[in-house]
């Protein structure tokens, strides 16, 4: 029945129905966020028997004067801010020539796609190979430009631009996938429509296609910002377990890794996870603020 | 502006051809219903003259000047298309001035300018909304104004009234004429519904199966169909058929026989089907029985059995007993004779 009155027993049958998920997200999620977050705060604890002596403010203090953690997130926003605009940008355009074509556009899309559902550890080999110093694809390539080879995984000032390649090029199929199922929503009669009212394809492109792709455009940009901030095991996998030379390519992830594995400072570890989610949180907020603005300026509300 | 389709043909794929040899010309400033079935080709005739299509073979003019090579955005035409297809994300006002925009218009002109096709359209009062917010009719008069932007030398309507509920279709209808007339522009629009293309245009292009069937205006179309297609397509209630062999003993030597012996098909318009002959030609006299009769509106529709036929009269009124077997005139007003291929021989009125 449509109008039936929500009861108390139809209230509790529901619970009963969601009960499942509701408690593997409460024990696997939830409660795993509360108690880092809590114990982010504990200044004197025992991982072994689980004892909290002392609670402060410490492991943030702590985080505040180590050299380390400020590298790990100046070298994380330096790979945001150039990775995040470059994905975007980057799949969208991929994403419009492959609309464009009608023979084998499944073959390219697959091609795209492959990196997604490769294994990491895979295709840092493969890249381990091409940013080779003396037979590298890339250095062989630049030569004919006239470029001397660059040592990309061993100079502090190039191994973080080979994780950047490296990750954009990974994180391009699956965007370009999206950007695809956003663009085949779009109405092809708006496309008729505005070819009769005299629109070229550029301003097809930016009268049309940008305005009815935002939503499409707000989720990619959201993903790329939350999986840049956490990229963790390219770095793992492309330099082999450290974080490139001279920390080069230290992320926040990776030190949140180190402080609880290698160094079992569990307590810094949580404070350096509570400090990377307000990160997360602020930028994606900041950019889902800017999107709403910006399709409000344009007339629609989509979002 | 005067449109000339010079032996169109069109081919989809490899082996169906939709237009064979297509052959019309759209006069500058008449109002022009292309009729037909769905299926018919209607919609393909508009993208052609439209430039969203391009034929096969053949020539379009526009003004004597061949336009076939051109693109939709160097012909100069304003399209409404069958479900509007307004910008979701552009207001009123927006959408109508959509087309200045990409002529780089500045922005107080263009406001300036579809201000003013809104008020044609009225509209004016809905400016500032988006198109989802717009009833039916509304959005209708949004997508015309916007096509009229670019104030093109022809407006292509593909089916305008379709989606509209009946008493906003016939007041859009009028608004259509109106706009038409005040504009002057030559205007082509596509329509299933016979009374929209009977009551609004100047002429009418029957089509069916990717041919024209027969061009004329309401009347004619009516009164003189060329075919069987068209005398069944145009007319409520349809016209009555009888194969001529169950007539022919009824008839009156008022047909000569060397028509009448090419003739297969009787075709009887509902109005020529009467009790009484009042003083009109007539050519048969047929035994029929009533079965039922009802009523639409101001119109009355008998229901007569006649052999195997089912016949339909709007003529004969209320008061009659009906299961009875009577006398019915047919009158030479109103009657068709088809031959095997479906082509009219010989038309009653012609010959009175």
């Amino acid at each position: 029945m449509i109008n039936a009155k929500p009861t108390l027993k139809s209230t509790f049958k529901a619970l009963l129905y969601l009960a499942p998920l509701l408690i593997i997200t409460l024990v696997f999620t939830i409660w795993p966020l509360i108690s880092s977050f809590l114990m982010s705060f504990y200044t004197k604890y025992n991982y072994f028997t689980n004892k909290v002596s002392a609670l402060g403010g410490a492991n943030f203090v702590y985080l505040w004067h180590d050299p380390d953690f400020h590298l790990a997130v100046r070298n994380t926003l330096i790979f945001v801010v150039i990775v995040v605009p470059v994905t975007v940008l980057l799949s969208l355009g991929i994403a419009l020539l492959l609309n464009r074509i009608n023979r084998l556009a499944s073959f390219f899309r697959t091609i795209y796609f492959l990196p997604f559902v490769t294994s990491t550890v895979a295709i840092a080999l493969v890249w381990n190979w091409i940013f080779h110093y003396n037979h590298g694809l890339l250095n062989q390539l630049l030569s004919c430009f006239g470029v001397h080879p660059i040592d990309w995984l061993n100079n502090p000032r190039y191994s973080l631009i080979a994780l950047i390649i490296v990750c954009i090029w990974r994180e391009l199929g699956f965007n370009i996938i999206l950007f695809l199922a956003g663009l085949n929503n779009i109405d092809r009669r708006y496309y008729r429509a505005a070819s009769v009212d005299g629109a070229s394809s550029k301003q097809q492109l930016t009268n049309i296609t940008w305005p009815l792709l935002t939503s499409t455009i707000v989720l990619v940009t959201v993903n790329a910002i939350i999986t840049s901030f956490k990229v963790f095991d390219q770095v793992f996998a492309l330099f082999h377990g450290t974080a490139g030379p001279a920390n080069a390519d230290l992320t926040m992830m990776y030190y949140l890794y180190q402080k609880f594995y290698v160094e079992n400072q569990y307590t810094v570890a949580a404070a350096s996870g509570i400090v990377l989610f307000g990160f997360i949180a602020i930028v994606t907020i900041l950019a889902c603020w800017y999107f709403r603005r910006h399709a409000k300026l344009l007339g629609g509300n989509q979002l | 502006m005067q449109v000339k389709l010079q032996d169109i043909k069109l081919t989809y794929e490899k082996h169906h051809n939709i237009f064979e040899r297509l052959n019309c010309t759209f006069n500058d400033g008449e109002l022009v219903a292309l009729l037909g079935p769905s299926g018919s080709g209607k919609t393909t005739m508009l993208n052609l003259i439209a430039g969203l299509l391009t034929p096969t073979t053949g020539k379009i003019l526009f003004n004597e000047s061949d336009v076939t090579k051109q693109d939709v955005r160097a012909r100069n035409i304003g399209m409404v298309f069958q479900d509007y297809a307004l910008y979701p994300h552009l207001s009123v006002l927006d959408n109508i001035a959509f087309p200045f925009k990409m002529a780089h218009v500045k922005k107080s002109a263009r406001r300036k300018q579809a201000q003013k096709l809104a008020k044609l359209v009225h509209v004016e009062t809905q400016l500032a909304k988006l198109p989802r917010e717009l009833s039916g009719g509304q959005q209708q008069r949004v997508a015309i104004a916007r096509a009229l932007a670019k104030d093109p030398a022809i407006l292509l309507l593909d089916e305008p009234l379709s989606n509209l509920d009946a008493t906003l279709r016939i007041e859009l209808r009028d608004e259509i004429r109106r706009i038409q007339q005040t504009t002057g522009v030559t205007t082509v629009f596509v329509t299933h519904d016979q009374s929209d293309a009977l009551q609004i245009a100047d002429k009418i292009i029957v089509l069916a199966n990717g041919q024209i069937q027969q061009i004329g205006t309401g009347t004619e179309l009516y009164h003189h169909p060329h075919n069987l297609f068209v005398a069944q397509f145009v007319g409520t209630p349809k016209i009555n058929l009888i194969p001529i062999a169950e007539f022919k003993p009824y008839i009156t030597p008022t047909i000569p026989d060397d028509i009448l012996v090419k003739a297969t098909t009787i075709g009887i318009r509902s109005e020529a089907v009467s009790l009484n002959s009042i003083e009109q030609p007539v050519i048969a006299k047929i035994p029929a029985i009533i079965e039922k009769q009802n009523q639409f509106g101001r119109e009355i529709r008998t229901h007569i059995c006649f052999q195997t036929s089912q016949l339909i009269s709007t003529a004969i009124s209320e008061t009659t007993a009906s299961s009875q077997a009577i006398s019915v005139y047919v009158l030479a007003k109103g009657c068709y004779l088809f031959n095997r291929d479906g082509e009219c021989i010989w038309a009653g009125d012609e010959h009175d």
